[in-house]
């Protein structure tokens, strides 16, 4: 049944003369100006930079006192928290969701409500051009933000504690602006989606947040009820304990925060040798040992950082295939 | 003359629902085409399929020789299409809105700047051009949108519903922008319930019904076909042998009094002149006029035709 429902599909694609991106420019130079002008994406950008600013500074402020003891202190600016203030990277899991969400809740079932779409679907485009305009205008805006916010803390880390990145130091912060993208999409990703399903962009927006809610703040205790449940400690066994730690870490990486999570330590803490059950909490002040090269940390983390990018292109395939089955009329 | 656009046997069906039913359509290049009816008749159905946006569940459509089904970009680079409530981005000015058109249309920057002035002014809103289109009215949202479809230089124009929420005056204006295009040669086609606002810019009508064009050719063919007569006139006289006169004349189709003195009388030719020669032979002639039945009354009375007729063979 699928599989037909598929071949037809891909009979009408392959009967359509013209290229599908068709237009896909001017979609994306569109959207990218409304992201980047509007009023939402602007109060956004300035809560990161004050956070960014705020959490760094105080990162600063701790690691004067061990300057010279870490080879990786550039990386500590990210990672270091001080009471009463997270770190940069807790901030920004809390903060990225919520602007990827921003971006991409009403952007189709937005183009309903305003009477927009059946104008712009009778320029000479296919809505294949608009939908992907859409998620590249978003993904460009996140970047853009997350490149900006990038060479803050750089910045910051030269001027505050007179501090040059080495090389390879420069090298897993970029790769941590991929995977905070990636992480990004997946909010963004799932947004539009919402915005695919439902007619009222608040419906969709509020959605979004809810499983955004479910994932930061309910998903790890879920997983831990589940596999003691599952896996319960009746003798207090060593091989009792690493069963239901085991099933707990298998359930929690579900969630787009724990993969998330995981890359990110992996990343910016060179001392991560793996991301077993003992270490999946330890986002600050990890264990100090020998550090791995960038090499073998992107070893650690290429199943989940492949996750994450996977589940970024099923949620914009998911949209697509809706959106292409929409009517033009609301 | 050359066909702009046809259709053979097009059909869509929403589950059990038969929007649009075997339709045959054409319209002539640079003729001004009126698919009229009431609501959830199948125009904007129509329309969609015209333009690819909806596939058909059966027939053909060809719009300037090409299939809207597999090859849509040619169809809606040469068709400008304002659908019923047109919408704009309100944060927007009008400039930019149409910038976004253009770009989507692939000209190029000088020339598409060159096309906004144009059309801007053409239909007056080039004093607004640089506000927010969230400002706009509903009729300097419609004239937007009517320059929204100018700006692509189209050779089809289709227009639905393009006098709804529009007061009198402003319609009637709009209806004169309507006739401007086809004095530029464009072929327009247009959709709308107010039949009474519409005949008059259309050079040929279809009346829908249920999906189905039940009626198609001038007003005036319409008018003949239902009516009997495209002329209806009023005379009152007295006098007993007024009526017999009046339905001697020539081209008279059926008199009817009314009441007391006055009679309505229907014809196919103006044949006042007649009537009054006639009356006054006759009787005592008090009054005469003349008025021609809009759409609404074609099509109320092609309804009770058929419903007599149904009625009567069952
Ligand atoms: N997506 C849809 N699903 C099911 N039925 C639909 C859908 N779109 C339209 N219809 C039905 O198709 C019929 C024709 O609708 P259409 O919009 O073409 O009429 P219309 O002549 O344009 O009416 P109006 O004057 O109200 O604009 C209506 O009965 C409508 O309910
Ligand atoms: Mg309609």
């Amino acid at each position: 049944m699928s599989t037909q429902v598929a071949q037809s599909g891909a009979q009408a694609v392959a009967r359509r003369e013209g290229s599908p991106w068709t237009g896909l420019w001017a979609v994306v130079y569109k959207e990218l100006a409304d992201h980047l002008t509007g009023i939402r994406m602007q109060i956004l950008e300035t809560l990161m930079l004050l956070t960014a600013v705020g959490t760094v500074y105080a990162a600063t402020q701790s690691i004067r006192q061990t300057i010279g003891e870490d080879p990786f202190l550039f990386l500590r600016l990210f990672t270091t928290a001080r009471e009463p203030l997270p770190s940069f990277v807790g901030f920004l899991g809390f903060l990225i969701p919520l602007t990827a969400i921003a971006l991409g809740f009403d952007a189709i079932n937005g183009e309903y409500s305003r009477r927009t779409l059946s104008r712009v679907l009778s320029q000479p485009i296919y809505r294949d051009a608009l939908i992907l305009g859409k998620f590249l205008a978003g993904l460009a805006t996140l970047a853009i933000t997350l490149v900006a916010l990038w060479v803050v803390v750089t910045g910051m880390g030269l001027f505050v504690l007179g501090l040059p990145p080495g090389g390879e130091e420069v090298a897993r912060g970029l790769l941590f602006l991929v995977a905070t993208l990636a992480y990004a999409g997946i909010w963004m990703g799932l947004s539009m989606l919402f915005s695919a399903i439902f007619r009222q962009p608040a419906t969709s927006a509020m959605t979004a947040i809810a499983v955004w809610l479910l994932f930061a703040v309910f998903w790890d205790m879920l997983a831990a009820l589940i596999s003691q449940a599952l896996r319960p400690t009746q003798y207090g066994g060593v091989a009792e304990e690493l069963a239901q730690a085991r099933l707990q870490l298998l359930l929690a990486r579900f969630s787009p925060n724990t993969l998330y999570a995981e890359t990110v330590i992996a990343l910016l803490n060179p001392a991560v040798r793996s991301l077993g059950p003992v270490l999946i909490t330890q986002l600050e002040g990890a264990v100090l040992g020998t550090p791995l090269p960038l090499g073998q940390s992107l070893l650690i983390v290429w199943p989940q950082f492949t996750a994450l990018v996977a589940v970024v292109i099923l949620l914009f395939a998911a949209t697509y295939v809706l959106f292409q089955r929409q009517e033009v009329r609301a | 003359m050359s066909v702009a656009v046809e259709t053979v046997g097009l059909t869509k069906r929403y589950g059990d629902l038969v929007a649009v039913q075997e339709l045959n359509l054409r319209l002539n290049t640079g003729e001004v085409f009126g698919m009229l009816g009431p609501n959830g008749s199948g125009k904007t159905t129509t329309i969609l399929m015209l333009l690819g946006l909806t596939e058909p569940t059966a027939g053909t459509a060809r719009v300037l020789g090409w299939d809207p089904t597999r090859q849509p970009l040619q169809v809606k680079r040469r068709v400008g299409y304002l659908p019923d409530s047109v919408g704009f981005y309100d944060e927007l000015t009008a400039w930019e809105n149409l910038r976004y058109t253009a770009a989507l249309n692939g000209l190029p920057s000088t020339e598409a700047n060159r096309r906004i002035g144009e059309v801007l002014e053409r239909m007056g809103l080039q004093d607004v051009a640089h506000r927010k289109v969230g400002t706009f009215s509903r009729g300097m949202k419609q004239r937007l949108g009517l320059a929204d479809v100018l700006l692509k230089q189209p050779q089809v124009a289709i227009l639905d519903e393009p006098t709804l929420g529009l007061d009198p005056e402003a319609a009637l204006e709009f209806l004169a922008l309507i006739r401007s295009l086809k004095r530029d040669g464009l072929t327009v086609l247009l959709a709308s319930h107010l039949l009474h606002q519409v005949q008059s810019v259309c050079d040929r009508v279809g009346l829908f019904h249920r999906g189905r064009m039940v009626l198609e050719g001038t007003v005036d063919e319409l008018r003949e076909r239902v009516l009997g007569g495209a002329y209806r006139i009023h005379v009152q006289a007295r006098g007993a042998e007024v009526e017999r006169a009046l339905r001697e004349v020539p081209g008279v189709v059926r008199v009817t009094r009314t009441d007391g003195d006055t009679y309505r009388v229907e014809a196919r030719v103006d044949c006042r002149a007649e009537i009054a020669r006639r009356v006054v032979a006759s009787g005592e002639l008090l009054a005469l006029s003349v008025d021609r039945p809009g759409l609404d009354e074609v099509y109320a009375r092609y309804f009770q035709q058929l419903e007599a007729e149904s009625g009567g063979a069952a």
